[in-house]
């Protein structure tokens, strides 16, 4: 009988650790998942330079809010999905239905000003973050990202990646419309 | 097309599972031959499925199928083709997939090899694999499915976490599944002894070869991320006592127990039991990296995406299969008849010793490991277990391993001369103490441990030496007759040699790196030069290199010995602007004894930069070592005994006495 009990000694130390893994399961355990932090935070306190020869105003706080919902989106001229979904910005520009702003990120000033000869420049505004502090601050995780910026210079939506046009149509028109 | 193509022979090859681990199951405790001999081709066309589902996954990735949602997390255009191949397993999903790949693959291989298996056994056997698959099938399908497509989809991918684009990935995370799943075999074999009621010494002859093969993959994987780890953290280190190295490493020492426990029941027929516990605990703790690494539970650099519902299927899986199966060993195991006697002092009673020091060393791990989550259940606080416990707790055991290893081979079976074997190894004896006194005198004083261990590392290497040289019988017989003798060696009397050698090989080199490290961090500018170990860098600047979806700083360094050019490093630092991260490639030149190890950080205003240089003393030799052991897997499984058709002459041996090596 003691032989059969020491036969079943694996199986509770097995009961005993699984019943602490069960334990560390606890969905509440780890708040791994971070949602955006900035979303309907006001946009964090920056200043940005111009692109250096370009003839455009650099880009800071200030330009935010103001009356006017504002895309901010980020880009450089060494990302390819920036490529893909700057014809969006084109239209939406020449159609002036949104003001645009844009941060050139980790860049090099004579690649982006030709970036944006060839394709054309829909930016108000664009600020030249060549170190990367400040897409720090607007917690980026990697380009292109895109914001929309309300009245009062908070930030409503964040948008990972390149847009799509269906994005265009479906998510990010309706923000537009609802916040002017 | 081709997704939806992989998801549904995914979906065949569960129903496949379900039947193969049904009707032969049945018919083996009905003694139906027609039901037990549905296994073979269910395993078959198990394997034929999961083998085209893999290849439809594979084909998502390689033409950058943005439909597929795991293809667009974990894969970028402009990714080079070995990485959109290698990323295929880079992520949980298709890890996964690889994962029950190989055990499908291992399950049509018992089928195949497995002719001359007595037709009870291998049912079961090849019942259990299914099993084992079906919890994982279930798993991809319910909750973490390759194939899932996305819509609108994306025009470009997230990209893999940069750290995996190195060639390591291709041949890591498949070498450590391979030991993982390989262990599944022997977990099916103990399930099946224990269901049939029966282990003899022809049940050993099965599993060994099995579980040699899963060790000598695992052996390889473990080896290859440790040497990704050096190379590509760049911090110079090779183990963190990190949880997800741990718990690859525990598979490790008890499979390392559970090859030597099989040797004692093939060649003696006893510690059956024992044995069947390994092989069950083994396989658990397999499926336990599998679980830790994917279900968020403890904190590491290398895990997968947390998930809390994947975490608990999986740990459901565990409670059945490792629960399961160890209910069943508490309800069957005490039926089973003991075999050989022998006394303490004995070949047997050191593999036994072996057996325990191995044991008590996966302990220590798997309590240093999860230390913090029992703890986190008991008060609620967070705190984390470091190198310096398993310093503490995991040397002072390993030490007297390898103290026993050299002398356990010496010993005959049943009974042995304890007292003869140690005169025999008199002058290894010495050799080993005059190898610690060299080292204390050279490292002038210095750690205590690094003189010692590198006395027992010599131990084990002359130890080996010594044993493979008596069997020869080199210079007491003319060098011919030597020869003769080492050619008709058995195969695993050399397997053994090699991996005993290269254990005290790889030993060796873990010491160098640990306690005569010689570091240097330093911010420099263009011109400046660092000295270290008598070498002296010279920093030329750093250039910005454009990589095919990376940027590249990298830092040329003129290497200077004495005034004299001797080359050039180029450490790198890579910024992947899809994943938003820096890497560094760290430049390693060797000279066989010691690595140089350069990597340059941060730049600093005014065209400065960080730079760290190591140099590594006998830091190479770990991994020679492995390689040594992996090699000396390899050597004893192409063994006569263990070769494919062998069984069926090894069933007439197994019922004379088994000689004794």
């Amino acid at each position: 009988m003691l032989l059969r009990l020491l036969f079943l000694f694996p199986l509770l130390i097995f009961a005993v650790g699984a019943y602490f893994f069960y334990l560390g399961l606890d969905p509440a355990r780890d708040p791994s998942t971070i949602p955006s932090v900035l979303i309907d935070q006001p946009a964090p306190a920056f200043e940005l330079p111009a692109i250096t020869g370009g003839d455009q105003p650099g880009f800071s706080t200030g330009d935010l809010g103001n009356g006017e919902v504002t895309l901010v989106n980020v880009f450089a001229s060494w990302c390819l999905p920036c490529r893909a979904e700057h014809p969006l910005f084109m239209d939406l520009a020449a159609e002036e239905r949104v003001r645009i702003l844009g941060i050139n990120y980790k860049d090099e000033p004579e690649e982006a000003l030709a970036w944006l000869e060839e394709l054309g420049n829909p930016y108000e505004r664009i600020g030249a973050d060549e170190e990367g502090r400040v897409g720090i601050e607007w917690g980026i995780s990697g380009v292109p990202e895109t914001f929309v910026v309300d009245r009062e210079g908070t930030i409503r939506y964040r948008h990972v990646g390149p847009i799509h046009p269906v994005e265009l149509e479906e998510l990010i028109l309706p923000i537009l419309e609802r916040l002017q | 097309m081709i997704p939806e193509l992989g998801h549904f022979t995914l979906v065949l090859a569960l129903l496949v599972a379900l039947v193969q681990g049904s009707l032969p199951m049945l018919g083996a405790a009905r003694g139906r031959a027609d039901w037990m001999a549905v296994a073979r081709p269910a395993a078959f066309l198990q394997c034929a499925a999961t083998v085209l589902a893999f290849a439809a996954l594979t084909w998502a990735y390689v033409v950058s199928d943005f439909t597929v949602l795991n293809v667009v997390q974990n894969s970028h255009s402009a990714k080079p083709m070995l990485y959109k191949v290698t990323g295929v397993w880079g992520n949980h999903e298709g890890s996964l997939l690889l994962w029950v790949l190989i055990l499908t693959i291992f399950g049509a291989a018992v089928a195949g090899f497995g002719r001359n298996l007595p037709p009870s056994l291998k049912a079961r056997v090849l019942g259990v694999q299914a099993w084992v698959a079906i919890g994982f099938f279930t798993f991809m399908l319910f909750t973490s499915n390759p194939f899932e497509r996305i819509w609108p989809a994306p025009l470009d991918g997230n990209d893999l976490n940069p750290l995996l684009q190195d060639p390591g990935l291709a041949f890591h995370p498949p070498l450590l599944y391979l030991g993982y799943v390989g262990f599944s075999i022997a977990f099916s074999f103990a399930i099946a002894a224990l269901l049939e009621g029966r282990v003899d010494p022809a049940w050993a002859r099965w599993v060994r070869p099995w579980t040699l093969a899963a060790w000598t993959f695992l052996t390889g994987g473990i080896a290859l991320g440790s040497w990704w780890a050096y190379y590509e953290l760049g911090w110079g280190g090779w183990w963190f006592w990190d949880p997800v190295e741990n718990v690859s490493f525990m598979p490790w020492l008890l499979g390392t127990a559970l090859l030597h426990s099989a040797i004692v029941v093939e060649k003696r027929d006893a510690l059956k039991v024992w044995t069947i516990l390994l092989a069950i605990l083994t396989f658990s703790l397999s499926l336990l990296g599998t679980f830790v690494v994917r279900s968020g539970l403890l904190t590491s650099v290398h895990a997968f995406a947390v998930d809390p519902t994947r975490g608990l299927y999986i740990l459901l899986l565990l409670v059945i299969a490792a629960g399961g199966s160890l209910a069943l060993f508490a309800w069957r195991a005490p039926s089973l008849k003991a075999g050989g006697l022998f006394a303490p002092v004995s070949r047997e009673g050191g593999l036994v010793l072996n057996n325990l020091l191995l044991a008590t060393a996966t302990a220590t791990v798997l309590l240093g490991t999860f230390y913090p989550l029992f703890v986190e259940a008991f008060t609620g606080g967070r705190l984390s277990v470091g190198p310096p416990y398993f310093n503490a707790t995991f040397l002072p055991i390993m030490l007297p391993l390898v103290a026993v290893m050299a002398v356990g081979p010496m010993m005959a079976w049943k009974r042995a001369d304890l007292a003869g074997v140690l005169g025999r190894l008199k002058f290894v004896a010495l050799a080993a103490v005059l190898a610690a006194a060299a080292t204390w005198y050279i490292q002038e004083g210095g750690p205590v441990l690094a003189a010692l261990a590198m006395g027992l590392a010599v131990w084990l290497f002359l130890g080996t030496l010594w044993e493979l040289g008596e069997r020869v019988r080199l210079f007491r017989v003319p060098a011919g007759d030597s020869w003769r003798r080492a050619r008709g060696l058995p195969r695993a009397a050399w397997g053994m040699s090699l991996a005993h050698a290269g254990l005290a090989v790889a030993m060796a080199g873990m010491i160098g790196s640990s306690a005569w490290k010689q570091e240097e961090v330093r911010v420099v500018r263009p011109g400046d030069e660092v000295a270290l170990g008598g070498y002296s860098f010279r920093f030329d600047g750093a250039q910005r290199i454009q990589g095919p979806n990376y940027l590249s700083d990298t830092a040329p360094l003129t290497l200077l010995r004495d005034g004299r050019e001797l080359g050039t490093l180029y450490p790198e630092r890579r910024f992947y602007p899809v994943q938003e991260m820096h890497t560094t490639q760290a430049a390693i030149r060797t000279n066989g004894l010691y690595d140089l190890y350069a990597v340059i950080g941060d730049p600093q205003p005014g065209g400065a930069w960080t730079l760290r240089l190591y140099l590594e003393p006998l830091v190479p030799w770990i991994w020679f070592g492995a390689a040594f052991m992996a090699l000396g897997g390899l050597v004893s499984l192409s063994d006569r005994r263990l070769r494919v058709g062998a069984p069926r002459k090894a069933a007439k041996a197994a019922a004379q006495p088994a000689p004794a090596e």
